[in-house]
C-alpha cells in the first residue's frame, strides 16, 4: 500500500492518526476556510439555539429515536432540503466559473477544486437530495394511503434514515478534512483506483455511498413489505392508490438495484485497499467492466427517482382536476413496464465504448421503447385534465410546469438513444442538459408538487401561496435559462466537466446559464421564505378537516397531521380512490367504541449504529486502522445487544385515543358551523 | 386481507374494523428477510458474473489445475451440506418444543461450520503461500473475493448462531425465537446454495478450463 508523504514519519503518530496530518485541513485555501467559518458560525448558532431552548431532549426523545414513520418521513424531508444547499452551493460555482474562465482567464477555481466541485454536487444531488427526498415522501405517505398504522419494521426505518444520514455527514467531512473525489460522480477506475487518485477523495466516496447504501437497501425491503402485507381490508392491489403502486415498483428497483452497487463499490475498495485487479489497466483487470456494473444500478436509480413522482403527479392531476385517474390500470402497467425496461437499458450510457453495431442496436432500442410507457403516463394525465374542474393551485402548478418541461427532457433522451447521434453527443453539454431537463424538470418539480400537496397533512397548515408561486415561476423560468444553453453548447460540440475554454464565441451561453443559476437560487430562497412566512401565518392558514384538498385517497381520512397510531379505527376499502367514495356514500367517523392500540416503542438504536458506522467510514478512509476495528467492534456488539431487547411495543391506552378523537370531533363541528 | 367482510349482514358497505385483533409483531418478517435474501444474492451473482468475465484472466500467473485441490474442496462440500442438513434437524426439534435438541444440534451445525471455514483457511493459505495471492492476476482477485465473500456470510451466520443459542438458553423457544431460528436456517441453507454454484461454477468448470 503506498502511503502519501507525511510530515511526521514517526511510527507511532502514524499508527494514530494513519494519513491524517495538519497538512490535510485545507487551511491555506481562503474559499473552504471561508465555508467553514460560515457552516461553523451556522451550527453553532443552531447548537446554541437547540441548548438554550432546552430542545435536546425534545428532540433525542420525539424525533432522533422516533419509529413513528410520519417523524422518519419527515427527517428525511429535512435532510434532502439541507443537502439541496449544499449540491446548490456547488452548482452555482460551477456556473460561475464557466461564465468567467475565459480568454485567458482561469477563471476563480483551480482544477484541483473544481473537480471536487462537479464530483460532489452530483453524488450530493442524487444520493443526497434526490433520494432522501423520494423516500421522505414515500415513507411518509405510502402507510397513510394504505390505511395502515405503521411500516412493517419501524426500528429498521429509524436505522435507515440515520443511515443515510451517516453518508451526508461523511460527505460533508471531506469538505473540511481532506477532500472530495475528482473523478465525477460515477468515479470511473483506472481514474479512482489507487494509482491515480492516491488521495483520500475516492474513499469518501466509495465509505459515504456503502454507509447510505445500507439505509437505502433496508428502507426499501421495508417499504415493500409494508405495502404487500399491511393493506387495509379490501384494497386489492388494484385499488391501491397510484403513488402507492409508483412506491412499491421503487422499492422493488432499490432492492434489486443497489446491491449491484455495493459489489462494484466493495470491488473497487478492494483494488484500492488491498491490492487487487478487478479494474486496473493490467494484471488481466477489466476497467470497462466498473462501467457496465455501476450503469446496471445507475439506470434503474433514474426511474427509482422518477416513478414516485410520477405517482405524486398522478394523485395531484386527479385531485386538482375533481375526476378520477384517467386510465388507472394502463398507469400501472405502464410503471411496471417502465420498471422491468429500466433493467434493459444500461449500456446506452456508453454506446461509444465499442460494443458493436448489433449491440448498441438492442440497447438503443430498448431505451426508445421506455418512451412508449412514459408517454402513455403523459396521455393519461392529459384525459385526466380533460373536462375536469381544475383548481390552479400550486401543486398543480408544478405539474403543468412538468409536463411540459419533461416532454423537452424525454425527446432529447429519445434523440440521445440513437447510437449514431449519441457518438457525436457523448460526453458533451447535450447529454448535461437532458439529464438535468429530466432530473429538474421530472423529479425535483414533481417533488415540490407533492411538498406542497402533503405539507397540510404532515403540519396541519397549508403553505403559503404567495412565496410559492413566486418560489414557483423563479424555478421554472431560472430552469429555462440555466439550460437551453448547455443544449446549444452540446450541439457546438462542447464537452461536460471543462473548466476554462478558449472560444470566446461560447461565452455568452456559458452566462446566460449563470444568469438562470441565479434565478434558481432565488427560487430556493423564496421556498424557504414560503416555509417561514407559512409557519409564522400557520393560524390562518390552518386545516381543521384533515382534507384540505378535497382528496381522494385514505391520507386525506385521518387528521392533520395525523395521530400517532394514523387511524383510530382500521379503514375498509372499496374502491381505487378510497376517502372519496367513504365521502360520496355517507361515512360518518366513529366517535365511540375505541380500543387499545399496540405502537412499537422508540429507540436509539439506530442513532448509536449510524454514528458508529461514520467513526468506521473515517478509520478506514483515513487508514486509522484502531478507529476501524474500534468501531466495527462496537457496531457488532450494539447490533446484537439490540437483538436482546424482546420488548418493542406498548399499548397507547383507549382513553387516550378517546381523548384524541374527541378533540377532533369538536374541530370539525367547529368547522361546520363556521 | 380477504377474508374479512366489507359489508355488513344488511348488506351496507363497511368503512372500518370495528373489531380488529391485534398484529403480532413480526407478521411481515419471513417475507422481508426473504427479499433482503435475494438482494444478498444479486451481490453473488455480481460476484459471479466478474468471476465469469475475470476467471481466465491469468496474466501469465497460475491457472484453476494449479492451484485446486478438488479433493479437499469436496471434503469442505460435504461439511457444508452436512451442517445444513444438522440445522434442519434443529428445526424439526423447534416444531416439537425440545430445547434441549434444538441447541445440541446448532451446536453440532456450528461445528460443521467451524470445520468448514477451517479447511476454506487453510486452502487460502496455501494458496498465498504458493504465490497465488489475490493481488496476483484478475482471476485470483476475482476467486478469492468471491470465495471469501461466502466465508465471511458463513462466519457471520457462525456469530448469529451463537448469539441465537444464548438467547434460547435465556428465553427459551417462545415466538420471537422460533421467528429468528427460521430466518437463520433460510440464510444458512442460501449459503448452501451459494456454495453449490461456488462449487460448480469456480472449481469444477475450473478444472476444465
Amino acid at each position: 500500500m503506498t502511503s502519501a508523504p507525511m510530515s511526521d514519519n514517526s511510527p507511532i503518530v502514524h499508527a494514530i492518526f494513519g494519513r491524517l496530518t495538519l497538512e490535510s485541513l485545507p487551511l491555506n485555501e481562503p474559499i473552504v476556510v471561508g465555508t467553514f467559518i460560515v457552516v461553523a458560525l451556522g451550527g453553532l448558532a443552531l447548537l446554541g439555539a437547540i441548548t438554550y431552548f432546552k430542545l435536546w431532549g425534545y428532540l433525542w426523545r420525539e424525533w432522533f429515536t422516533s419509529v413513528d414513520h410520519k417523524r422518519i418521513g419527515i427527517m428525511y424531508l429535512v435532510l434532502g432540503i439541507v443537502m439541496l444547499l449544499r449540491g446548490f452551493s456547488d452548482a452555482i460555482m460551477m456556473r460561475l466559473q464557466q461564465s468567467i474562465a475565459f480568454g485567458g482567464s482561469q477563471g476563480y477555481l483551480d482544477s484541483h477544486h473544481y473537480d471536487q466541485i462537479f464530483t460532489a454536487h452530483g453524488v450530493i444531488m442524487i444520493f443526497f437530495v434526490a433520494m432522501p427526498l423520494v423516500t421522505g415522501l414515500m415513507n411518509f405517505i405510502v402507510p397513510l394511503q394504505i390505511g395502515a398504522r405503521d411500516v412493517s419494521f419501524p426500528f429498521l426505518n429509524n436505522f435507515s434514515f440515520w443511515m443515510t444520514a451517516a453518508g451526508a455527514v461523511i460527505v460533508m467531512m471531506s469538505l473540511f478534512i481532506g477532500e472530495f473525489a475528482r473523478t465525477g460522480w460515477l468515479a470511473y477506475p483506472p481514474l479512482s483506483n489507487i494509482g491515480y487518485s492516491p488521495d483520500v477523495g475516492v474513499d469518501y466516496y466509495i465509505w459515504a455511498l456503502q454507509v447510505a447504501g445500507v439505509g437505502t437497501l433496508l428502507s426499501g425491503v421495508n417499504l415493500i413489505c409494508t405495502i404487500v402485507k399491511m393493506r387495509a381490508p379490501g384494497m386489492t392491489m388494484m385499488k391501491m392508490p397510484i403513488f402507492t403502486w409508483t412506491a412499491l415498483c421503487t422499492n422493488i428497483l432499490i432492492v434489486a438495484a443497489f446491491p449491484v452497487l455495493t459489489a462494484v463499490l466493495a470491488l473497487l475498495s478492494l483494488d484500492r485497499y488491498v491490492g487487487t485487479n478487478f479494474f486496473t489497466n493490467d494484471f488481466g483487470g477489466n476497467p470497462m467492466m466498473y462501467v457496465n456494473l455501476i450503469w446496471i444500478w445507475g439506470h434503474p436509480e433514474v426511474y427509482i427517482l422518477i416513478l414516485p413522482v410520477f405517482g405524486i403527479f398522478s394523485e395531484v392531476t386527479a385531485t386538482f382536476s375533481r375526476k378520477r385517474l384517467f386510465g388507472y390500470t394502463s398507469m400501472v402497467y405502464a410503471t411496471v413496464v417502465i420498471t422491468v425496461l429500466s433493467y434493459l437499458v444500461w449500456l446506452h450510457h456508453f454506446f461509444t465504448m465499442g460494443s458493436g453495431a448489433s449491440v448498441n442496436s438492442f440497447f438503443g432500442i430498448t431505451t426508445m421503447i421506455i418512451s412508449i410507457p412514459t408517454g402513455a403516463k403523459m396521455f393519461n394525465w392529459l384525459f385526466t385534465m380533460y373536462r375536469g374542474r381544475i383548481r390552479f393551485e400550486l401543486p398543480m402548478m408544478w405539474t403543468l410546469a412538468f409536463m411540459l418541461t419533461f416532454i423537452i427532457g424525454g425527446m432529447t433522451g429519445v434523440l440521445l438513444a440513437v447510437p449514431p447521434a449519441d457518438f457525436v453527443l457523448h460526453n458533451s453539454l447535450f447529454l448535461v442538459a437532458h439529464f438535468h431537463n429530466v432530473i429538474i424538470g421530472g423529479v425535483l418539480f414533481g417533488l415540490f408538487a407533492g411538498i406542497s400537496y402533503w405539507f397540510p397533512k404532515a403540519f396541519g397548515f397549508k403553505l403559503d401561496p404567495f412565496w410559492g408561486k413566486l418560489s414557483f415561476w423563479f424555478w421554472v423560468v431560472g430552469f429555462y435559462f440555466a439550460f437551453m444553453p448547455l443544449y446549444v453548447l452540446g450541439l457546438m460540440g462542447v464537452t461536460r466537466r471543462l473548466r476554462v475554454f478558449d472560444d470566446p464565441a461560447l461565452q455568452i451561453w456559458f452566462v446566460i446559464a449563470a444568469f438562470g443559476a441565479v434565478l434558481i437560487a432565488l427560487g430556493i430562497l423564496f421556498f424557504l421564505i414560503q416555509i417561514a412566512v407559512s409557519i409564522r401565518r400557520r393560524e390562518s392558514l390552518r386545516d381543521t378537516t384533515g382534507d384540505p384538498w378535497d382528496g381522494r385517497t385514505l391520507e386525506w381520512a385521518t387528521a392533520s397531521p395525523p395521530p400517532d397510531y394514523n387511524f383510530a379505527f382500521t379503514p375498509v376499502v372499496h374502491d381505487n380512490d378510497a376517502w372519496w367514495d367513504m365521502k360520496n356514500r355517507g361515512y360518518t367517523r366513529p366517535e365511540s367504541g375505541f380500543k387499545a392500540i399496540l405502537m412499537p416503542r422508540n429507540t436509539g438504536t439506530g442513532v448509536i449504529l449510524a454514528g458508529l458506522s461514520v467513526a468506521l467510514a473515517f478509520g478506514l478512509i483515513w487508514y486509522i486502522w484502531w478507529l476501524a476495528a474500534v468501531s466495527f467492534a462496537g457496531l457488532l456488539a450494539v447490533a446484537i445487544g439490540h437483538t436482546f431487547n424482546y420488548a418493542r411495543d406498548f399499548r397507547i391506552p383507549a382513553e387516550t385515543i378517546l381523548a384524541t378523537e374527541t378533540a377532533r370531533t369538536r374541530l370539525l363541528a367547529a368547522e361546520v358551523t363556521r | 386481507m380477504s377474508d374479512t367482510a366489507l359489508t355488513t349482514p344488511q348488506g351496507a358497505p363497511l368503512f372500518h374494523l370495528a373489531d380488529e385483533h391485534e398484529h403480532a409483531e413480526g407478521g411481515s418478517t419471513a417475507l422481508g428477510f426473504w427479499i433482503y435474501l435475494m438482494s444478498d444474492c444479486l451481490i453473488f451473482a455480481i460476484l459471479f458474473a466478474t468471476f465469469g468475465v475475470l476467471g481466465g484472466s491469468y496474466a501469465a500467473g497460475p491457472s484453476p489445475k494449479d492451484l485446486f485441490d478438488l479433493p479437499l474442496v469436496a471434503l469442505n462440500t460435504s461439511m457444508l451440506l452436512l451442517s445444513s442438513i444438522t440445522y434442519g434437524f434443529a428445526m424439526l426439534a423447534m416444531q416439537r418444543g425440545r430445547t434441549g435438541q434444538v441447541q445440541a444440534w446448532l451446536a453440532v451445525t456450528a461445528l460443521f461450520g467451524l470445520a468448514f471455514l477451517s479447511i476454506e483457511l487453510y486452502e487460502f493459505a496455501h494458496m498465498i503461500h504458493e504465490g497465488a495471492t489475490p493481488q496476483r492476476s484478475a482471476f485470483l482477485s476475482s476467486f478469492f473475493t468471491l470465495v471469501g465473500t461466502h466465508g465471511l456470510h458463513v462466519t457471520f451466520g457462525l456469530i448469529w448462531l451463537v448469539t441465537l443459542m444464548v438467547q434460547v438458553k435465556k428465553r427459551g423457544l417462545i415466538a420471537a425465537n422460533q421467528r429468528r431460528l427460521s430466518c437463520l436456517s433460510m440464510f444458512w441453507h442460501f449459503l448452501d446454495v451459494i456454495w453449490i454454484g461456488v462449487f460448480t461454477f469456480v472449481y469444477l468448470m475450473g478444472m476444465l478450463r
